[in-house]
């Protein structure tokens, strides 16, 4: 890491941890916590979905994922009694491990058909959640307690979330926090030798497999990977929410983390961070334009990707002068 | 010399087509061997099947002494047998340089988890692929290319760079598919010496798949002759040339086509 994107990364933490709380103390809009944490969540399940891209893989399924993890986390923490923040890394797990069943058969697929497979499979998640007993059927599952204290060796290291003055302010950092985390994680990745293999793979299998990659392995790994983000984001979503029902996450929420992903740009790390933030925010704003909300929105992003086709990071690019 | 590779008896089916049918013939360690054939004649076929990248229906391809026909490609690449390909594969939208040095996978030592956490393996792995590949560049002399995207560059130096990519795996064998073709004479005549030297500098066994007759009679060792499918002559470039079933093969496409 260069002292360039230190000073970047410091003026990010400084923007969301100090700058942001400052601001809505100002406005008093502490609603905002709530958007903003949604943002930030909602921005892990995008990376997810943008690991896949990179492998050159269409996925419309996280919201099938995202529903599992919060499922799974809601499930674990009311009838089990386990505390949240251990059923966070498991709903992950649950999720990685049920993607690379689903992704040995389907990730052989390419282009259209894999994206259409995935596009179906958010649906059947919430079929499953609607048939199965320990979901409770289409009441979902309500009442869900806030997240207990986190500690290791006797130390707090996060209170329990029932105490706080402010829960909301609470869901913020951790959202955030798990926000930077993923990113750095996705970073690390795309800037490893695991980051240039998935772009052999992305580029062109056939040669990848002749140079000797296990084609079929990385590509369970990244799907693996990108679902694992989509489980924490449910499963804190759900927290949050302290409720989970079957629609939870339709098949919306997965064109949404898609779209997160274009708009942010494909080839940029940070892409899909910025494109859930943007079209998060373009979103609730253009609700004063009411019932032509959709047709604006719709508009506007088309209009995106014919102007902007590589992201709207893409403009960064352009005024470096490396286009 | 003792054989590398061996063909055994392998067959393609394609439906009610027959590719390739009881084709059989050995390839010397340390020698360039060509296929040659008229159009359509199963040459590309035959390579896929060497190459695993398509299952052979019947036989199968011996490599030092074991079989690999039908062993997924990257386990096949592993052991040393390497295909370049036709289409002047590449990764499109990486450098010169960044083709290079992610083909040096199969050297790795560092597993994936070690060059994300980036261990002292991985570093050190790093270093090394980012070195030979700076070797393979001076080696086919991409100098003046190497940070060029790969998208951007004519076809003699994508050609070069599939060679590029082919070497960085460390071939034991390596398979050249039509490393000629569209090139003009002085090309064909600097790939011939690219691919000597690829056998004199590096050692390694050169199986390859070409139309363009002089450049195969100048390069080979010994050629192998198929048509329809079958294999219809193998001998010296001379035994070639004077094989009554090769001509007769070849008739229509001249005489001057065999280099005669």
């Amino acid at each position: 890491m260069n002292a360039k994107k230190l000073l970047g990364f410091a003026a990010f933490l400084l923007a969301v941890f100090v700058l942001v709380p400052l601001i809505i103390k100002a406005t008093g809009r502490s609603d905002f916590y709530y958007t903003l944490t949604s943002v930030a969540l909602l921005s892990v399940g995008a990376a997810g979905v943008w690991l896949t891209f990179y492998i050159g893989r269409i996925n419309i399924g996280q919201g099938a994922y995202a529903l599992v993890g919060g499922y799974v986390s809601t499930i674990l923490v009311t009838q089990a009694g386990v505390s949240f923040w251990l059923t966070l890394p498991l709903a992950g797990l649950f999720c990685a491990l049920i993607s690379v069943l689903i992704g040995l058969p389907i990730l052989r697929l390419r282009g259209v058909y894999f994206a259409m497979v995935t596009l179906v499979l958010t649906e059947v998640a919430r079929l499953t959640a609607l048939a199965l007993p320990i979901t409770n059927g289409a009441k979902g599952i309500t009442s869900i307690p806030l997240p207990g204290e986190f500690s290791l060796f006797g130390i707090t290291i996060i209170p329990a979330f029932g105490s706080l003055a402010n829960p909301r302010f609470g869901f913020y950092i951790m959202a955030v926090v798990l926000m930077i985390i993923t990113y750095l994680v996705l970073w690390r990745i795309v800037n490893s030798r695991l980051g240039h293999l998935c772009r052999s793979l992305q580029q062109n299998e056939e040669l990848s497999a002749s140079i000797g990659v296990n084609t079929a392995y990385l590509r369970v790994l990244a799907y693996a990977i990108s679902s694992f983000f989509g489980g924490i984001a449910g499963a804190m979503f759900a927290s949050i929410a302290q409720s989970i029902y079957p629609s939870s996450f339709v098949v919306a929420d997965s064109v949404n983390f898609m779209l997160y992903c274009f708009l942010g740009g494909l080839g940029y790390v940070f892409g899909p961070m910025l494109g859930t933030l943007l079209l998060y925010f373009g979103w609730d704003l253009l609700s004063i334009a009411r019932e032509y909300q959709l047709l604006i929105y719709s508009g506007i992003m088309i209009l995106l990707m014919l102007v902007l086709p590589n992201g709207v990071l893409s403009l960064l690019d352009k005024k470096e002068g490396r286009a | 010399m003792s054989p590398i590779l061996q063909i055994k008896n392998i067959t393609k089916r394609y439906g009610g087509l027959t590719a390739v049918n009881d084709v059989s013939f050995d390839v010397n360690k340390g020698e360039i061997l060509s296929v040659i054939g008229p159009n359509g004649a199963g040459k590309s076929t035959l390579f896929k099947l060497i190459s695993s990248f398509v299952p052979a229906t019947s036989g199968e391809v011996i490599f030092n002494g074991e079989r690999i026909s039908s062993l997924a490609p990257h386990k096949v690449a592993r052991m040393g047998v390497v295909r370049t390909f036709q289409e002047t594969t590449i990764f499109r939208s990486m450098t010169v340089r960044e083709n290079i040095i992610v083909s040096h996978h199969l050297r790795s030592k560092a597993s994936l988890l070690g060059f994300f956490l980036g261990t002292k393996q991985a570093k050190e792995d790093e270093d090394a692929f980012a070195a030979s590949a700076d070797d393979i560049v001076d080696f086919l002399g991409l100098q003046a290319i190497r940070n060029e995207l790969a998208s951007n560059l004519p076809q003699g130096h994508l050609r070069a760079l599939g060679m590029a990519i082919g070497l960085a795996t460390d071939p034991k064998v390596i398979l050249l598919d039509e490393p000629f073709a569209g090139m003009n004479h002085d090309e064909t005549m600097k790939m011939v010496a690219l691919v000597r030297r690829l056998r004199d500098e590096r050692g390694v066994t050169v199986l390859l798949v070409e139309h363009d007759m002089p450049a195969v009679m100048k390069i080979s060792d010994r050629i192998v002759c198929i048509n329809f499918g079958q294999k219809i002559a193998e001998g010296t470039p001379q035994e070639i040339r004077e094989n009554e079933q090769v001509i007769e093969a070849y008739l229509g496409s001249e005489d001057a086509a065999i280099g005669m």
